[in-house]
């Protein structure tokens, strides 16, 4: 584990005193897509092997909104995370991103979504252990139609001292925070985030997770974050248990908390 | 029957394998293909060994020849009673031309004497189709089988010959092989051509009477006793023949056939030791970096065996038994490969060696060592992961790997980042600067496929400038022709006035033996007239060469056996006539491929000789349209003994090479890509496996299949460009190997290797390396990006 783990940080998890707030990162008026699924199936295997992963969702997400996953482990969080991420493709029914219908695509169109458009965040970082910091977020930005810089990217996640650490350098909390600015440096319309903080000690997890926040709030990025961990269910603007393939229930927040504020 | 149950472990095992069949399959044939050169080459030479000492023993194949121009009959109990002479006998020996039905061209042939009343006690025959010659009958003939098949004579036919100027109609009776003819060669020829050169036995006294040799011989054969020193015995025979006109005994090492197959034996040998290690060394590669990337994999299962009580040794066991597998695999392929082409290469053969059979037989002694070093190959590249299963701990073989740490090497990697280059291709020289031996060796193996390509195809580049130097710079007539015995310069006038002889030179040859100290050689020398147009010597440019006034001008490699130099002095006993002995200086130096030379001028020859411009035979050219006019002349003139066609003898050597290089060029292109396929998919199967996380990120991340195949195939196409100049540096060094493995006084090959053969065999590694890539390519499209990213590492 690198220092930034293990070292705690003045005001206890609050936003480190180096982060800054660029001029470019005022809340963004762009209305992200609105993203929306109809009867969406998923089946693993046949016949009696068969697994129901998704069994006829409906779900509507409003653009720059942060809504979080919750659920056990099979209910069909990531299954559901990944179709709208565009890997993975449903059994029936349909995914609608804007006007566009996600479900009619293929591969090539699936890819060139995923890289205008989405910005995944995994639990296992999945950083290029041969690229620094600033090359993993480069990796994104010379394919992206309308990136940030790299440097601007990791500064809003709070690594601009770090950016020339190679992935084997950095603690786990930097590592998924340079996923974090790899995924945004895009300036995606979606950021899914599956387990973000899945590997990570709390504190270092509520740095990762007031990255995502801040992300949210100023880029108006539509976020959908996957967790067991149903303490941060505050800091959404809607909260969706699954289970068995289906929303089970719903509830919004009449206030999102600023994950400072969160505990588990 | 009860089922054989296996240990759990050695299922897994067979399942691993079963994963990866395509990598195993890839080394278990360059294995195989190690495996079968050896055992072809190694079992082909035993088997010629083996075939031609029973042949010799058999017919009694003489130990020393000894010709002779006229020694009386009873000359042979004096022979007999030299020291460590086994058996001797005599026989007459002629020079004659044949006509044979259906060849406009004179042919040359050797006719040998049977004795009248038993069989050959030396050089004896086997007589594989009718009968000896009748005692009684002076015009039977027996004819050497390939001569006999070549022109579809059998026993019945009847062709002319002209034996020492008397033309005669033969019969022929019986059809044969020798041990002396297995390769049958003319005199001055550089391949056989069966067509060309004849081979007959006749009765004693009809050929002595031809030749007016009654109660005379004019060779002597020998067998000596075993262990016997053959210097000694040959100095014996020269003094016993001198007075009768011996021009020096020889043993079998300068007998024609038997130094060709002599030297068919030493190149196999070279096969046998040089080309399989290069594919076990590849083979050790490949098992290193699968065996190492297995282990990598499969930490976590390492650490639970020896967590469940396993101990180090079991473990490490169970993964020597995956190289061990793999090899034995190859071993088994190979085994049967080898033995396969050895029977391809035995019947081959038979065209070349007249064998009475030849069978491919490779004693279990050849397939026990080839077991050996592939197994030895095996463990040496199984031996540093099998090192690395024995130290893991198992505690810490059940947590993750730790990351591979780039941050290693900070100056060079500042300087990468300064490259203006995008990130997948920054990655692949971070990654071939993280694992530089691994990226050394795939180049390795990759030069080395290629260099072998190159070693195996280059003989035919340096034979067309073998030719080309001997047919079209020194040797540039169209027939070369001899006389039965030396005549007067005027018999060239005559020929010059033949029917289409536009231009004639004229030569003169005496044997003589050379020596430089201890060292001596028997070889012709040649008077050549000043200002030759037709036969000249080069140099080693290759500029045509005046014929010093005085003095010997020798080959190089004939400079190089009797170890002299220009300016030296050499011995020169002429073993004819007068036998004049005299010391002359070696007065230059030319450069010859085929055989040996020694050279001075005519004139300067005649006055050593003190004979009054005597020739032995010219140089002819002929005019194409006039050639069967010619021929037709030649034949009915008594005084000619044999005419050599330079395009024929070109021909025939063109055919005998497109048939056995074709072949080995064939194979050694199958086993080169054979190679580079086994190195190129093996790393890129064990790149996508231990990066196939980071590429599914990357697709993830909106790359495209083509941009994420850049950064594996990138990098090996990267490898395989860089392993193209080393391969030619490789090739071109086997190739200096092998040319000089294979100098020999009969011929020595050039180093030369054309830009197409370079091109040739880097375009069968790129083409190799890329039908490897699209096979990789097809696996990096169906990643399963869900999987990969949703676990740990």
């Amino acid at each position: 584990m690198g220092p930034a783990a293990t070292t705690p940080r003045p005001g206890g998890g609050a936003r480190p005193p180096s982060w800054t707030i660029l001029p470019s990162m005022e809340p963004d008026t762009r209305r992200a897509p609105h993203l929306a699924t109809r009867g969406l199936s998923k089946v693993y295997g046949q016949g009696g092997a068969a697994i129901h992963a998704l069994r006829e969702v409906d779900l509507d997400i409003a653009g720059g909104e942060l809504a979080i996953l919750l659920g056990p482990s099979g209910s069909g969080k990531s299954t559901l995370l990944n179709i709208l991420g565009g890997l993975d493709c449903p059994s029936s029914g349909q995914v609608l991103f804007g006007e566009q219908e996600l479900t009619a695509f293929d591969d090539r169109h699936l890819t060139a979504y995923r890289r205008e458009h989405v910005g995944f965040v995994f639990q296992f970082y999945n950083l290029i252990p041969s690229l620094t910091a600033r090359e993993n977020v480069d990796l994104v930005t010379e394919i992206a139609v309308e990136p940030m810089p790299a440097d601007q990217a990791l500064a809003l996640v709070g690594l601009q001292q770090r950016m020339d650490h190679f992935p084997a350098q950095l603690s786990g909390g930097e590592q998924q925070r340079v996923a974090i600015a790899r995924a945004i440096a895009k300036q995606p319309a979606v950021l899914l985030c599956d387990e973000p903080t899945g590997a990570l000690d709390s504190q270092t997890g509520i740095l990762v997770l007031d990255a995502i926040a801040r992300v949210n709030r100023d880029l108006g990025t539509t976020t959908l974050l996957i967790t067991h961990n149903a303490g941060i269910a505050g800091m959404a603007d809607r909260v969706i248990h699954m289970a068995d393939g289906r929303i089970a229930s719903q509830q919004r927040n009449a206030r999102r908390l600023a994950p400072a504020q969160l505990h588990w | 029957m009860r089922r054989v149950r296996l240990h759990p472990l050695d299922r897994k095992l067979l399942r691993d394998l079963w994963h990866i069949r395509g990598q195993a399959l890839a080394i278990a044939l360059v294995i195989a293909a190690g495996v079968g050169m050896f055992v072809m080459s190694r079992g082909m030479l035993l088997s010629l060994e083996h075939t031609r000492d029973a042949y010799y023993e058999r017919y009694r194949f003489a130990d020393l020849q000894a010709p002779v121009r006229r020694a009386p009959e009873s000359l042979l109990e004096r022979a007999r009673e030299l020291p460590s002479v086994r058996r001797a006998e005599t026989r007459v020996r002629a020079s004659a031309l044949m006509d044979v039905p259906g060849m406009d061209a004179p042919v040359s042939a050797q006719l040998l004497s049977l004795p009248r009343d038993h069989r050959p006690a030396i050089n004896d025959i086997l007589l594989r189709r009718g009968r000896l010659p009748d005692p009684a009958r002076a015009d039977d003939i027996v004819l050497l089988e390939s001569f006999a098949q070549a022109h579809a004579l059998n026993p019945g036919d009847s062709l002319h010959a002209i034996v020492h100027g008397k033309r005669r109609r033969l019969q022929v009776v019986g059809i044969a092989l020798s041990p002396e003819f297995i390769y049958a060669m003319a005199p001055g020829e550089i391949v056989p051509d069966p067509k060309r050169f004849g081979v007959g036995w006749m009765n004693r006294e009809a050929l002595a009477a031809a030749l007016d040799l009654d109660g005379a011989f004019n060779e002597l054969l020998v067998l000596q006793s075993r262990g016997a020193r053959a210097p000694a015995l040959i100095e014996a025979l020269d003094d016993l023949l001198e007075s009768y006109g011996g021009t020096g005994a020889y043993g079998r090492e300068q007998q024609m056939s038997d130094r060709f197959l002599a030297n068919e034996i030493q190149q196999l040998g070279v096969m046998a030791y040089l080309l399989p290690p290069i594919f076990l060394l590849v083979a050790a590669f490949l098992l290193h970096v699968v065996t190492a990337r297995l282990i990598e994999t499969e930490r976590e299962q390492i650490g639970l065996l020896k967590a469940f009580g396993y101990s180090h040794r079991q473990v490490a066991l169970h993964y020597m038994k995956f190289s061990g597998l793999i090899t034995l695999t190859g071993l088994l392929l190979g085994g049967l490969i080898g033995q396969r082409l050895g029977q391809g290469l035995a019947l081959l053969y038979m065209d070349y060696f007249k064998f009475p059979f030849l069978l491919f037989q490779a004693p279990a002694s050849v397939y026990l060592s080839a077991a050996a070093i592939s197994l030895l190959a095996a463990a040496a590249g199984s031996l540093r992961s099998t090192r690395a299963v024995i130290r893991l701990q198992a505690a810490v073989a059940m947590l993750p790997a730790a990351p591979p740490d780039y941050s290693r090497g900070r100056r060079a990697s500042r300087q990468e980042r300064r490259l203006p280059i995008d990130q997948p291709s920054r990655m692949i020289l971070r990654h071939l600067r993280r694992w530089p031996l691994r990226a050394a060796l795939t180049v390795t193996g990759m030069a080395m496929a290629m260099g072998l390509q190159i070693g195996a195809s280059f003989s035919l580049d340096a034979m067309d400038h073998m030719i080309d130097v001997s047919f079209n710079l020194a040797d540039r007539q169209d027939a070369s022709l001899s006389f039965v015995e030396a005549r007067h310069a005027s018999a060239l006038q005559e020929l010059r006035r033949s029917p289409g002889v536009l231009h004639a030179e004229a030569y003169r040859a005496v044997p003589a033996i050379l020596r430089n100290g201890t060292r001596r050689r028997h070889e012709a020398i040649v008077g050549r007239p000043a200002g030759a147009e037709l036969s000249r010597l080069v140099d080693s440019s290759l500029r045509p060469v005046t014929l010093p006034e005085q003095g010997l001008v020798l080959s190089d490699k004939l400079a190089e056996l009797l170890q002299l130099q220009v300016g030296d002095m050499v011995q020169l006993q002429i073993t004819q006539g007068r036998r004049v002995q005299r010391e002359v200086p070696v007065s230059a130096i030319v450069q010859t491929y085929l055989g040996t030379s020694a050279s001075m001028s005519l004139e300067a020859l005649n006055r050593l000789l003190a004979e009054d411009g005597q020739i032995s035979g010219a140089h002819l050219l002929i005019d194409d349209k006039q050639a069967m006019l010619l021929f037709r002349h030649l034949k009915q003139l008594p005084a000619v003994a044999g005419i050599g066609l330079q395009d024929q003898m070109q021909r025939a050597f063109y055919d005998t090479l497109d048939e056995s290089l074709g072949t080995f060029t064939f194979f050694n292109t199958l086993f080169a890509t054979l190679i580079v396929v086994g190195v190129v998919y093996n790393s890129a199967r064990v790149s996508l496996s231990e990066r196939g996380r980071e590429l599914a990120s990357l697709r993830v991340l909106g790359l495209t299949r083509a941009e994420v195949s850049w950064i594996l195939l990138g990098e090996l196409g990267l490898l395989t460009l860089l392993a193209l100049p080393l391969g030619a540096a490789l090739g071109y060094l086997l190739a200096a190997f092998m040319v000089q493995s294979f100098d020999t006084d009969l011929f020595r090959i050039p180093l030369v290797v054309s830009p197409a053969t370079f091109g040739y065999a880097g375009l069968v590694v790129v083409l190799s390396a890329l039908a490897s890539g699209l096979i990789v390519r097809r696996r990096i499209d169906r990643l399963d990006l869900v999987a990969v990213l949703k676990t740990r590492e």
